[in-house]
């Protein structure tokens, strides 16, 4: 640990692996709450598969793959988004079908590519350590977006997706801001791409929201809790995985998995010792 | 009188199953209506096509003057069955809130004016100790309530409930409709209830709905109707709970 830490101090690659990490988890934590509560992983989970579409298009053309990333992800969330709406009885199975079409057409443009076969790894799974200075820019304008349009539409976005029947009564566009939601969840998606990978994103996503809820009763509560703790997740697996030279995103999510996996056994005996207590109160 | 809501020939179906056929049906401005019928005799989707969450196959539906959806706002709306999870991570007062979008802001926070409204809306209907309660720790009468408040904190001028008696107890149901009868000195009252005979005791109209509209009448209703509605003879006093 202390060998990591001199290195942070030292190394100014690790230092911008460290920001990618913290700036990542601010996404997660914003979005992955909406994602969690929702229960839309499925969903999140199509959107960030068929990122590897964006990503092989632009190695191929020859432009910046988070910008192909991004343009993928979006278009990809306004798919399942428009299928949710308007085509529910096939649903699974169609959102399936794009996250498997996405990946397969990443895949067929990075087999034309020569010389780009070893980047995939780093699509697919993330290569924290290898983050350009201008990429982690790139993620400090997203967040910063994510975090004004979650700003001014917070009560919009809480009431499609607590009550969506009621949210239209109210005169609120409920599709539209369905669709928007989803574009963000795409915009985090992007975020995570770096840290995790695109295959990991869904658990650095959902996990550090799905704790929280195990504890606070709040959407603002399980957004500032699930930022802290992916941060702790990702800077924490960024540690661990240092000395014996280990790849971070499978360390972070390991961390993560087990993290949840106590707190939910944690609070499902603490749930039933309430229950029991509350029973024998007079 | 001004007719508030007004329906003229209205049918409706789910793909081929019809479900209400030449509905002529109007509401007055002040009314405490009740609409009764058999389970799917169509009375929940009426009440979604006045909210025009639903469009008719053929017909024409006006509220206050203008198409439903157009007037939505003006409507408060108590449904069934609540359409959120009730775990989800909300408190009370953040649920009620929501009923002031639309009549609040767009960008950024509530305002002032919400937060009294919310804390009025509580008050009338004496819940104001569950505010800060998450939604996952009420009973069912308790979320009737809270129900009710997140659909008068929008002032409204017309209230429709759909069975707000359906999962609470008998005390409570004559609560929560001794509440209706003050609210309707400044509202017009629609309710949807299986229950013929303990709504006759507070609405001052009962419509009967059983795919047509059986009866539309300001009398008493009698048993010969209530077979006519039903097939079969109820039991007026048949109260269970």
């Amino acid at each position: 640990m202390t060998e990591f830490l001199s290195a942070v101090a030292e190394q100014s690659f690790l230092q911008m692996s460290l920001l990618a990490g913290l700036l990542a988890s601010l996404g997660c934590g914003v979005m992955g709450t909406f994602v969690v509560v929702k229960r839309i992983t499925f969903l999140a989970g199509g959107i960030a598969h068929s990122v590897l579409a964006g990503m092989g298009a632009a190695v191929y053309f020859g432009f910046d793959p988070l910008l192909g990333a991004l343009m993928a992800a979006i278009v990809s969330a306004l798919l399942i988004g428009w299928i949710r709406l308007n085509w529910k009885t096939q649903e699974d199975t169609l959102i399936g079908a794009i996250w498997a079409m996405g990946m397969a057409i990443g895949l067929l443009f990075i087999s034309q590519t020569p010389g780009y076969a070893s980047s995939l790894t780093s699509y697919l799974f993330g290569n924290i350590l290898l983050v350009p200075e201008q990429d982690v820019w790139f993620m400090a304008i997203l967040d910063l977006l994510l975090l004004l349009v979650v700003g001014l539409f917070y009560r919009q976005f809480l009431a499609v997706i607590f009550d969506e029947e009621f949210a239209r009564l109210r005169g609120v566009p409920v599709s539209f801001f369905y669709l928007l939601l989803l574009c963000l969840i795409a915009v985090t998606v992007v975020l995570l791409i770096h840290v995790v990978g695109l295959i990991l994103v869904i658990a650095l996503l959902t996990l550090p929201a799905a704790i929280a809820g195990h504890y606070v009763h709040s959407l603002g509560g399980m957004m500032l809790i699930a930022t802290v703790l992916g941060s702790s997740f990702t800077v924490g697996g960024l540690a661990l995985s240092y000395s014996p030279n280990l790849p971070a995103g499978p360390t972070i999510i390991l961390l993560a998995g087990s993290a949840y996996v106590l707190s939910a056994i944690f609070s499902h005996y603490r749930l039933r010792r309430r229950a029991r207590q509350s029973l024998s109160m007079p | 009188m001004n007719k508030v809501i007004e329906l003229e020939k209205v049918s409706f179906s789910y793909g081929l199953v019809p479900v209400l056929q030449a509905i002529d049906f109007s509401v007055k401005e002040g009314e405490f209506l009740g609409i009764v019928g058999p389970n799917a005799g169509g009375k929940s989707t009426l009440l979604k096509l006045i909210l025009g969450l639903l469009k008719p196959q053929t017909g024409n539906i006006t509220v206050l003057g203008k198409k439903p959806t157009q007037q939505r706002t003006q409507i408060g709306y108590v449904p069934q069955y609540p359409g959120f999870a009730r775990d989800f991570p909300i408190t009370v007062k953040q649920t009620v809130l929501l009923g002031r979008l639309g009549a609040s802001r767009m960008l950024g926070r509530y305002t002032e004016a919400d937060h009294l409204a919310v804390q009025q809306a509580l008050g009338e209907l004496e819940a104001q100790d569950l505010a800060e309660r998450p939604i996952s720790a009420l009973s069912g009468g308790q979320l009737q309530r809270i129900l009710l408040a997140r659909a008068l904190v929008s002032e409204p001028k017309i209230l429709i409930l759909d069975e707000p008696t359906a999962n609470i107890d008998m005390r409570l149901e004559t609560d929560i409709f001794t509440h209706l009868r003050e609210l309707n000195k400044r509202l017009t009252i629609l309710v949807v209830s299986h229950d013929v005979a303990f709504i006759s005791d507070y609405v001052s109209r009962v419509a009967c709905l059983n795919r047509t509209l059986v009866c539309h009448q300001t009398d008493a209703i009698d048993g010969k109707l209530i077979q006519d509605l039903y097939g079969e003879p109820v039991r007026r006093v048949a109260h269970a709970h």
